[in-house]
């Protein structure tokens, strides 16, 4: 284990920013670490790398990096994210959300960018509540789950957010889990390196406050059931559909290719020129 | 689009396309907006123009997102602009927040139409000369102009900008839907290179660099975004380094510098048209589309040898005060028009108190006032 270690700490920053927000079992830790290792495994230089996140638990993530990092408002990520991508297309742009922020009060910016195919890496740490303000029910909470503002147990329906995504023109969508952290590294990785729009859900865990209001055990039994009901893909299209209902599929959902957005507003620049000797 | 005349650089040129052309002039290289009337020609004639010079357009899914860009955009090393009207200056509003307490330069146009709310779309406005300064919750100050011609449309969107650069705020440049759609005649002044203000960069090492560092005159050098100078930015109250923090003493100096950086600034800000008031006993005082009729009101008050003069602020916040008190001193009472309910007479019955007498002229209706009402309401206070 010293090997990670030592990786994640030349991405890490120094000084008062820790003891980090984050409560006893919460996932963000094991996502960062994955988003680092990525990083470090493409050997993207730190300078290029440009982290921004909205507000939120895991919004809470770019403090703690050494990158270009930007802070934002409720959901407002994506567009801060767009506008530095656009300006500097060569710079690697990753967005750290979490449900609410990307799917509730950002939800409108996530599928425009998606639709655009601009070339970022969203990472949605989806752990079905609102952890910062205290435990409200967010559009991934499961119906019929406590939250402090769903006392009576919740009666909307869930966001996929994958769906979302694919369903809005993202190109390449994927799920893993905090449990399978080298999997999740491993599409962080080729989230990366897609060009285009991309987008990966990482199921969490909440367990101080998810958790303990819908009964859940441990952190540790949160990942088991991480474990349990999240299944690669290509088995799970194969299961019986009653066999489905909980159980989520992972891994690389859409893979495909198509312009990206900062690279043709980059052809259109070309094509506006004057040609030389053309006075 | 501007038809070219005999003469060079006169062209026909409308208010909002003043502005673009500004922009252009001022070194805008990113715009980012969202269609609202009447503000759309700005975006309109950029699209076109931007990418023509390397610069970047694009259309965002809404105003909160568009002024969200251009703050990334501007982190990232553009001189960043944005252009709509009412309901999309409101969606704005955190966003601007987000740009003064992170002191990311950036350009925010507001035409104004009536409201509140849809309000009026094709009718001019005053009515947020508050919202402007107030809009945003927390405390900053604001930098906001507004011009009252075409011509100045152009030179105050280059100050807008070079206001923004220089200190690394939000500007806000108002306009009226009349200023923005009217046509006049201007003769483009050629651009003086060295009149446009850059971005201060750091000269000193990445490790030694702080974000918002602690400067005699509260202006402090910037980094961009891949410069090598990797900083944090957040909208939550942070050290000089840019790390967030909830200690009295930080969050003091930080807030502090918000306010300082105006107020130590306010003779290079605060610019006023002063006409004929240095006899002046009746005064008006007026800004953007209403000074133009005020002005003619005082023309015609001057054939008839009456001592009215006309102060017209350029520069709406920070609010002249020490000018107004200045110029104020001989004056027995003030003819104020504006296009909402008394906005800026509020401010400058805050400056002056009760020692001269108050005309407002107030209207919302869409309509303008005109210089006969401006004229009647002269006579009003002669009698």
């Amino acid at each position: 284990m010293k090997i990670p270690q030592k990786r994640i700490h030349k991405f890490l920053r120094h000084g008062k920013k820790f003891p980090h927000v984050w409560c006893p079992g919460c996932s963000n830790g094991i996502v960062l670490g994955a988003i680092i290792r990525a990083v470090d495994e493409l050997g993207y230089e730190k300078d290029d790398m440009a982290m921004v996140s909205g507000i939120g638990c895991s919004s809470r993530m770019p403090v703690y990096v050494d990158f270009n990092t930007l802070h934002t408002l409720h959901g407002r990520a994506i567009p801060f994210a767009t506008g530095i991508k656009m300006v500097k297309p060569r710079m690697n742009v990753c967005v750290v959300t979490g449900d609410g922020d990307s799917s509730a009060i950002g939800g409108n910016h996530l599928i425009h960018a998606a639709r655009r195919n601009i070339d970022l890496t969203v990472i949605v740490i989806n752990n079905n509540i609102y952890g910062m303000t205290g435990g409200q029910y967010s559009p991934t909470t499961p119906t019929g789950a406590i939250a402090t503002t769903t006392r009576y147990g919740n009666l909307d329906p869930v966001f996929d957010i994958c769906k979302l995504a694919e369903g809005a023109g993202a190109t390449f969508v994927a799920r893993t889990t905090a449990y399978h952290a080298v999997e999740a590294q491993s599409i962080i990785k080729q989230a990366f390196e897609h060009k285009g729009f991309s987008i990966v859900e990482v199921v969490s865990a909440c367990p101080v406050i998810y958790g303990r209001l819908n009964k859940q055990g441990s952190p540790s039994d949160m990942m088991r059931d991480m474990k349990k009901r999240g299944i690669p893909v290509a088995a799970y299209n194969k299961l019986p559909e009653e066999e489905k209902a909980d159980k989520y599929p992972r891994g690389i959902l859409v893979n495909i290719k198509k312009p990206e957005y900062t690279q043709r507003y980059a052809e259109l620049i070309q094509s506006l020129q004057p040609e030389k000797g053309d006075e | 689009m501007a038809k070219k005349q005999t003469k060079k650089n006169v062209v026909l040129m409308q208010g909002n396309e003043a502005i673009a052309r500004g922009a252009l002039a001022a070194g805008v290289n990113f715009f980012a907006g969202y269609p609202i009337t009447p503000s759309t020609e700005v975006a309109e004639i950029l699209s076109v123009e931007l990418p023509k010079i390397g610069g970047t357009f694009i259309q965002m899914e809404d105003e909160i997102a568009s002024i969200a860009a251009i703050i990334g955009g501007s982190l990232a090393g553009a001189k960043s602009m944005t252009a709509t009207s009412g309901p999309g200056f409101s969606l704005m509003q955190e966003g601007i927040g987000f740009a003064k307490i992170t002191e990311t330069p950036c350009v925010v146009v507001n035409v104004m139409r009536g409201g509140p709310s849809t309000g009026l779309p094709t009718k001019p406005s005053q009515a947020d000369i508050m919202q402007a300064r107030w809009g945003n919750h927390g405390d900053a100050p604001a930098i906001v102009l507004y011009p009252n011609s075409v011509l100045e449309s152009y030179e105050l969107s280059i100050r807008a900008v070079n206001l923004a650069e220089k200190y690394r705020t939000c500007v806000i440049l108002l306009s009226d839907e009349v200023l923005g759609h009217m046509r006049e005649t201007v003769e483009i002044p050629e651009i003086d290179n060295n009149k446009i203000i850059e971005r201060i960069k750091p000269t000193i090492p990445p490790e030694w660099y702080k974000h918002y560092p602690e400067t005699a005159k509260y202006r402090s050098p910037m980094a961009s975004f891949g410069d090598g100078y990797r900083y944090h930015v957040t909208g939550l109250t942070h050290d000089a380094k840019g790390f967030p923090t909830n200690r009295a003493d930080e969050a003091e100096i930080q807030n502090a510098r918000l306010k300082k950086k105006i107020t130590y600034h306010l003779d290079d800000l605060i610019q006023v048209e002063d006409y004929e008031m240095d006899d002046a006993r009746i005064a008006v005082f007026a800004a953007g589309i209403t000074s133009r009729a005020a002005k003619e009101a005082v023309r015609s008050a001057r054939r008839k040898s009456r001592k009215v003069g006309m102060l017209r602020p350029l520069t709406i916040w920070p609010f002249p005060d020490e000018v107004i008190r200045e110029r104020f001193k001989n004056v027995k009472a003030v003819v104020v028009p504006e296009l909402n309910e008394g906005q800026m007479l509020g401010e400058l019955k805050r400056v002056l108190g009760n020692k001269i007498k108050y005309y407002p002229i107030q209207k919302t209706s869409g309509e303008l006032i005109t210089p006969d009402e401006i004229s009647a309401a002269i006579k009003e206070v002669r009698k």
